[in-house]
C-alpha cells in the first residue's frame, strides 16, 4: 500500500522540490502552505508521515506538532521537523514536543529520502 | 459649723491622706512595682498649677481679662519640643543629675562655683514664691474663719506659721524619708499626682456651681457681663498688649522646665522617657480644663459682689459661701490646699537638694571637721542637712510673707520668679546643643542676667513696696536717666516683665556667647561638653574608660560610697554593679576607670556631680590628662564616627555602582540576545533559498532523464533563488555597513524631482506587466537637496516596488507626489492596496519583518528594504513613515531637509 506524506512549508519553491522528490519515490503526496491548512489536511488526507517546516505564518511548526500530538487519533503519525534555524535549542525543543526526527535545511535529498523510507519501513 | 478646729482637723486629715498615698508609692517602689505610670507622670507635672493658679488666676482675669491664658499657652508650646526634653532626661540619667543646678554645673566641668550660683539664684527667685503660697493658704483660712466668726490661736502663734511648720514636717517626711540620699522620690510623685486630681475636681466643681447654679450658664454670664462696659473689655483680646503676651508665653514656657520643682518632676523623677509622650497631650488638656471656668468665675464674682467688697483672689471660696454652700467651699479650700502644698513640698525638696549638694557640701568638704571624721557614715548627716534646709527655706518663706504682707512685692512675685529661672535658659540650652559653650561663659551669662533681673525687676518691686527709696526707678541710678530701672537705655513703653526679659536675656546670652568664644575649656569641661551635646551618640563605655587614667584603691572608693550612701545602700549598689560586669562581687573587680566612673556616678546621685568629683579625686591618684589629650581622645571618637559615616557613604556608593553594573550587564545581555536573534534570522533567510537550490540541483544532477519541462522549470527556480540569495547578501552587507557607520556616501546636490521621475521610469515595465496604473505630477526641475543620488534612488525604487507588489493586478493604482514646505521636501507614494494595521505600520520597518500575507510574493521580499530605506533617509536628516488603515491603501512618505540658505 502506498504510504502518504504531507508536506508543510510556506516557501512555494521548497514545496515544489519536496513534492517532486517524494512523488518520484512513489509516495502519495499532499501539500499545505501554513499551519492551519496543515491541521486540516492531516484530518482529510490522513498521512503516514508529515514533513513540517518550523517557521511559518499563522501557526508555527512547533504549534502544529503539539496540536497533533495532543490528539490520540494521530498516535501513529510520524513527524519530521524541517528548519532553517539550526540552533541546538530548537532541535531539542522539537524533539521534546514529540517530533520523531529533525532535519536542518538545506538538506541532502538522498539522505532525506533514505530517512523517510527507514521511518516508514519501506524499501 | 466651720469652726477653726474643724478646718484644722480637715486639713490635717487631708495631709494624712496624702502621706498615706506617698507611703504606698514608696512601698511599691521598694518592692520593684512602681506605680509611676504615664498618667501619674503627666498628672504630677500639674504641680505647675499652684495656689497662684487656683486663686490668683481668677483675680488676674478680673483685671487683665484673657491674659491669664498666657501662663498656660507657654507650657503647652514648650512640651511640644519633646526632643529637647528627652535629651535633657537622657543626659540626666547618664550623669545621675539631681537638680537643675547639678545639670548646669555638671555640663561646665562639674563646677562647684556654677552649682552654687544657680542654687543662690533659684533660692532668691523662688523663696518669695513659696511665701505667696503661704499667703494664699492663710488668706483661704481667713475667709473661712471670717465666715464662721471664729479663730485659731495656738500658743499665740498665727495660723500661717502653723501652716508653714506643718508643711515643713510633711516635706521632710516626703522628701527625706529614706536614709539613703538618692535623687528620686516616687511616693512624693504619686502624692503630687493625687493632689493634681483633687485640685482640678475642686476648681471645676466651683466653676460648675457658679456658672450653672448661681447663673444661667455660660451664655447668661457672658451676656450679663457684656452689658457692663468694664466687664465687656475683659472678653476681648487686647492687641495693644501683644508684646506682653509674647513675653508671658516665653516666660511660662521656660518656667515649665526650669523652675526647680518642674525640673525635679519632669527630668529627675522621670522613670521612663516614653511617659513624656502621654504628658505632651494630657498635661495641656489638664491646663485647658482647669482654665475653662476661670473667666466665668471672675465675671460671676464681679456680677455678684459688684465693684466694691470681696477680694477677687478669693472668689473661689467666697462665691460658694455667699450661697451657703459650705461643703463646696470646703472642697475648694482642700483644692487650694492641694495646689499650695504640692508646690511647696516639691519646691522645698528640690531646693533643699540643691542647697545641700551645691552650697553646704562643698563648704563641708573643704572644712577640717569633715577631714577629722574620716571614717564616719555621712549619709545621716546628708539627710540632716536636707531636713534643715527644708525647714530653713520654709522659714525664709514665712519671714518674707510677714515682711511683705499685702505689699506689691508679693502679688507680682509669680512672674518675678519665672523671670529669675528663665536666666538658666542660655546656659542650659547652650550646654545641650553648643560644644563651644564654656564655664566662664556660663558664669558670665548667669551673672549678667541675674544682675539685670535684680535691678530691673526685684529691686523695683521692693521700692514699690516702700522698703527702699524708689529714686533709681523714677530718675535712674545716680540720677542718670538712661539707668532708670524700668526704662533702661530709654526703652520705655514696655511692661516691666517684658522690659526685664528683654534686657536680662540680651545681657545673659550676649555674655554667655561672647565669653564662651573667648575662653578655653579645661579637660573636664571639654569631655562633659561631648557627653552632653552628643548624648545620643556618645559611646560611653569606650570613651569613659579612656578619659580617666590613674590609680585608685577599691577599698577607698567603697569606703566613700559607704560614707555617703550608708553601708546598706552602698552594698546593694555594689552588688548590682558587680553583677552587671559578670563578677561574683566587687572585690573581684579591678579598680579601673569603669569602677571609678561607677563610684563617681553613685556619689553624684547623692551629693551632686561637683562634690562627687572632688570626693573621688581625694581618694584616687588621678593622672591629669590635660586638655590636649582629652581633646585628642574626643576628636578620635569624632573621627571614628566621621570615618564610619564615610564608610557608610562609600558603601552606599558601591551599592549604587553595583546596581549600575548589573543594569549595564543586563543591557549587554539583551543586546547579545538581540544579536543572536538577528544572526539566527539571517541564517534562516539565507538557508531558505539555498534549500530550494540544493534540492532541485541534486534532483537534476541525479536524474538526467528528467522531462524537459520540469528541467527548465527547476532551472528557472534555481536562477530566481540564486538572485534572491545575492540580493539578500547585498542588503545584509549594506545594512551592516550602515549600522557600523562604514557605509560610503557620495553627498552632493541632488535634484529630487529628477530622482523620482527616473525611478518611476525605470520601474514602468513592472507596473505595465501587472496592469497597475502609475501616476505622478512631478515638476520638471524639482527641489535640490544635499544627499547621495544613488541612495535616494534606492529608497524611491524600494517604495515603488513595494507598492506594485501589494496592489491588486489590473485594478491597482499608485500615485506619486512631491512637494516642499517648511524647509522640507516631501515625497509620497500612495497605493490602493490592502492597507496596514496600526501594528503593521511599525513592524514593517523592523528587519526581516514583512506585512500581511505575502505567501504569493514572498521570494520577492527580503524584509530589509524598508529598514535600509529608513536608515538612508535618516542619514540625510529626514524621516520615513507610513500612513495607512486596513482597506484604505497605504501612503509611504519620506522627507529630506532643504539646504539652509546661506546668509
Amino acid at each position: 500500500m502506498t504510504k502518504k506524506i504531507l508536506i508543510v512549508d510556506d516557501e512555494p519553491n521548497i514545496i515544489i522540490s519536496l513534492e517532486f522528490l517524494m512523488k518520484k519515490e512513489g509516495f502519495s503526496v499532499a501539500v499545505a502552505g501554513d499551519g492551519e491548512e496543515a491541521l486540516a489536511k492531516v484530518a482529510s488526507f490522513a498521512p503516514d508521515l508529515i514533513l513540517l517546516d518550523v517557521m511559518m505564518p499563522k501557526k508555527s511548526g512547533f504549534e502544529v506538532c503539539e496540536a497533533l500530538r495532543a490528539d490520540p487519533s494521530n498516535a501513529g503519525l510520524l513527524i519530521v521537523m524541517l528548519t532553517a534555524k539550526g540552533r541546538d535549542t530548537e532541535v531539542a525543543k522539537g524533539l521534546a514536543i514529540g517530533a520523531d526526527a529533525y532535519v536542518t535545511k538545506p538538506f541532502s535529498t538522498k539522505e532525506l529520502v533514505a530517512r523517510v523510507k527507514t521511518m516508514l519501513g519501506v524499501g | 459649723m466651720l469652726s477653726g478646729w474643724f478646718i484644722a482637723l480637715l486639713a490635717t486629715g487631708y495631709l494624712g491622706l496624702l502621706f498615706a498615698v506617698a507611703r504606698f508609692g514608696d512601698a511599691r517602689a521598694d518592692a520593684g512595682k512602681s506605680i509611676i505610670s504615664a498618667n501619674v507622670y503627666a498628672l504630677s507635672l500639674a504641680v505647675y498649677c499652684t495656689s497662684w493658679t487656683f486663686y490668683g488666676s481668677v483675680g488676674r482675669a478680673t483685671s487683665g481679662g484673657l491674659s491669664f491664658l498666657t501662663i498656660y499657652i507657654g507650657p503647652t508650646l514648650m512640651l511640644l519640643c519633646v526632643g529637647v526634653i528627652i535629651k535633657m532626661i537622657r543626659i540626666s540619667k547618664a550623669q545621675r543629675i539631681t537638680s537643675i543646678a547639678d545639670f548646669i554645673a555638671s555640663r561646665y566641668g562639674k563646677s562647684q562655683l556654677l552649682a552654687g550660683m544657680v542654687t543662690v539664684i533659684a533660692v532668691i527667685g523662688v523663696v518669695p514664691y513659696i511665701a505667696l503660697q503661704l499667703k494664699a493658704m492663710a488668706a483661704s483660712v481667713d475667709v473661712l474663719l471670717q465666715h464662721s466668726g471664729s479663730s485659731v490661736e495656738v500658743w499665740g502663734l498665727d495660723s500661717t506659721f502653723l501652716i508653714a511648720v506643718i508643711l515643713a514636717l510633711f516635706s521632710i517626711l516626703f522628701g527625706t524619708r529614706h536614709l539613703d540620699a538618692t535623687e528620686r522620690h516616687e511616693g512624693m510623685v504619686a502624692a503630687v499626682a493625687f493632689e493634681s486630681v483633687v485640685k482640678i475636681i475642686a476648681f471645676m466643681a466651683v466653676g460648675i456651681f457658679v456658672t450653672y447654679g448661681m447663673f444661667g450658664g455660660l451664655g447668661d454670664l457672658f451676656q450679663r457681663a457684656a452689658a457692663s462696659a468694664d466687664m465687656e473689655r475683659l472678653l476681648h483680646l487686647d492687641s495693644g498688649r501683644a508684646g506682653t503676651w509674647t513675653a508671658l508665653i516665653i516666660l511660662s514656657g521656660l518656667a515649665i522646665i526650669f523652675l526647680p520643682r518642674q525640673f525635679q518632676i519632669i527630668v529627675v523623677e522621670n522613670v521612663d522617657e516614653s511617659h513624656l509622650k502621654r504628658a505632651v497631650w494630657l498635661f495641656p488638656l489638664y491646663l485647658l480644663l482647669i482654665n475653662i471656668f476661670v473667666l466665668p468665675l471672675a465675671l460671676g464674682g464681679l456680677l455678684h459682689f459688684g465693684a466694691q467688697g470681696a477680694n477677687p483672689d478669693t472668689f473661689v471660696l467666697t462665691l460658694p459661701l455667699a450661697r451657703g454652700a459650705e461643703a463646696l467651699a470646703l472642697l475648694a479650700f482642700i483644692g487650694g490646699l492641694s495646689a499650695a502644698t504640692g508646690m511647696v513640698i516639691v519646691e522645698t525638696i528640690a531646693l533643699s537638694t540643691m542647697v545641700c549638694n551645691d552650697l553646704v557640701m562643698p563648704w563641708l568638704l573643704h572644712s577640717t571637721w569633715l577631714q577629722a571624721e574620716k571614717r564616719q557614715d555621712l549619709s545621716g548627716l546628708l539627710i540632716g542637712i536636707r531636713r534643715a534646709a527644708i525647714a530653713l527655706i520654709l522659714l525664709l518663706g514665712y519671714i518674707y510673707f510677714r515682711l511683705a504682707g499685702e505689699a506689691y512685692a508679693l502679688v507680682g512675685i509669680g512672674l518675678i520668679s519665672f523671670t529669675a529661672v528663665a536666666q538658666f535658659a542660655p546656659a542650659m540650652f547652650g550646654g545641650m546643643y553648643w560644644k563651644q559653650g564654656t564655664r566662664a561663659g556660663a558664669v558670665a551669662g548667669l551673672l549678667a542676667g541675674f544682675v539685670v533681673w535684680l535691678y530691673t525687676l526685684l529691686l523695683p518691686s521692693f521700692a514699690k513696696s516702700g522698703w527702699m527709696p524708689s529714686g533709681f526707678v523714677e530718675h535712674g541710678l545716680f540720677g542718670l536717666g538712661w539707668l532708670k530701672a524700668q526704662a533702661l537705655f530709654g526703652l520705655g513703653g514696655l511692661d516691666e516683665i517684658s522690659h526685664c526679659l528683654w534686657w536680662s536675656m540680651l545681657a545673659n546670652m550676649g555674655a554667655y556667647v561672647a565669653v564662651s568664644l573667648n575662653s578655653r575649656p579645661d579637660a573636664v569641661e571639654a569631655s562633659q561638653a561631648e557627653r552632653f551635646v552628643d548624648v545620643f551618640r556618645f559611646d560611653a563605655r569606650n570613651a569613659e574608660a579612656r578619659l580617666w587614667r590613674g590609680k585608685a584603691s577599691p577599698d577607698a572608693l567603697v569606703g566613700l560610697l559607704e560614707r555617703f550612701l550608708g553601708a546598706a545602700r552602698a552594698r546593694q549598689q555594689l552588688a548590682a554593679y558587680a553583677l552587671s560586669r559578670q563578677a561574683a562581687g566587687w572585690r573581684n573587680l579591678p579598680a579601673d576607670a569603669d569602677f571609678v566612673q561607677f563610684a563617681e556616678a553613685e556619689l553624684a546621685g547623692a551629693i551632686g556631680s561637683a562634690s562627687a568629683r572632688v570626693m573621688v579625686a581625694s581618694v584616687a591618684q588621678e593622672e591629669d590628662l590635660g586638655l590636649e589629650e582629652v581633646l585628642d581622645i574626643l576628636d578620635e571618637a569624632t573621627q571614628v564616627r566621621a570615618h564610619s559615616r564615610q564608610l557608610e557613604a562609600k558603601q552606599r556608593e558601591l551599592e549604587a555602582a553595583t546596581n549600575e553594573l548589573r543594569e549595564a550587564n543586563e543591557r549587554l545581555r539583551e543586546l547579545d540576545r538581540m544579536k543572536d536573534d538577528f544572526i539566527s534570522t539571517v541564517t534562516h533567510e539565507l538557508r531558505t533559498p539555498l534549500t530550494s537550490i540544493r534540492a532541485l540541483s541534486e534532483m537534476l544532477h541525479e536524474d538526467p532523464r528528467l522531462d524537459l519541462a520540469d528541467r527548465s522549470r527547476f532551472l528557472g527556480i534555481i536562477v530566481n533563488e540564486a538572485e534572491r540569495l545575492t540580493r539578500l547578501i547585498n542588503q545584509i552587507l549594506d545594512m551592516a555597513k550602515m549600522e557600523s557607520g562604514r557605509a560610503e556616501w557620495t553627498t552632493g546636490a541632488v535634484d529630487l524631482g529628477e530622482v523620482v521621475r527616473e525611478s518611476m521610469a525605470s520601474l514602468e515595465h513592472l507596473f505595465r506587466e501587472k496592469g497597475v496604473a502609475l501616476a505622478g505630477n512631478i515638476p520638471a526641475s524639482g527641489p535640490v537637496v544635499q544627499a547621495d543620488r544613488d541612495r535616494l534612488t534606492q529608497v524611491m525604487i524600494n517604495l515603488l516596488s513595494n507598492a506594485v507588489k501589494f496592489v491588486p493586478g489590473g485594478a491597482g493604482r499608485v500615485q506619486v507626489g512631491l512637494s516642499s514646505a517648511a524647509g522640507l521636501v516631501r515625497v509620497e507614494v500612495h497605493d490602493n492596496g490592502p492597507g496596514l494595521t496600526a501594528e503593521e505600520c511599525n513592524v514593517i520597518f523592523e528587519k526581516f519583518r514583512q506585512g500581511g500575507n505575502t505567501m504569493t510574493d514572498k521570494p520577492q521580499g527580503t524584509g530589509l528594504g524598508l529598514p535600509i530605506s529608513r536608515q538612508i533617509v535618516e542619514y540625510f536628516g529626514g524621516n520615513l513613515w507610513v500612513e495607512s488603515e486596513p482597506g484604505a491603501g497605504a501612503n509611504f512618505i519620506f522627507t529630506v531637509p532643504l539646504p539652509v540658505p546661506e546668509e
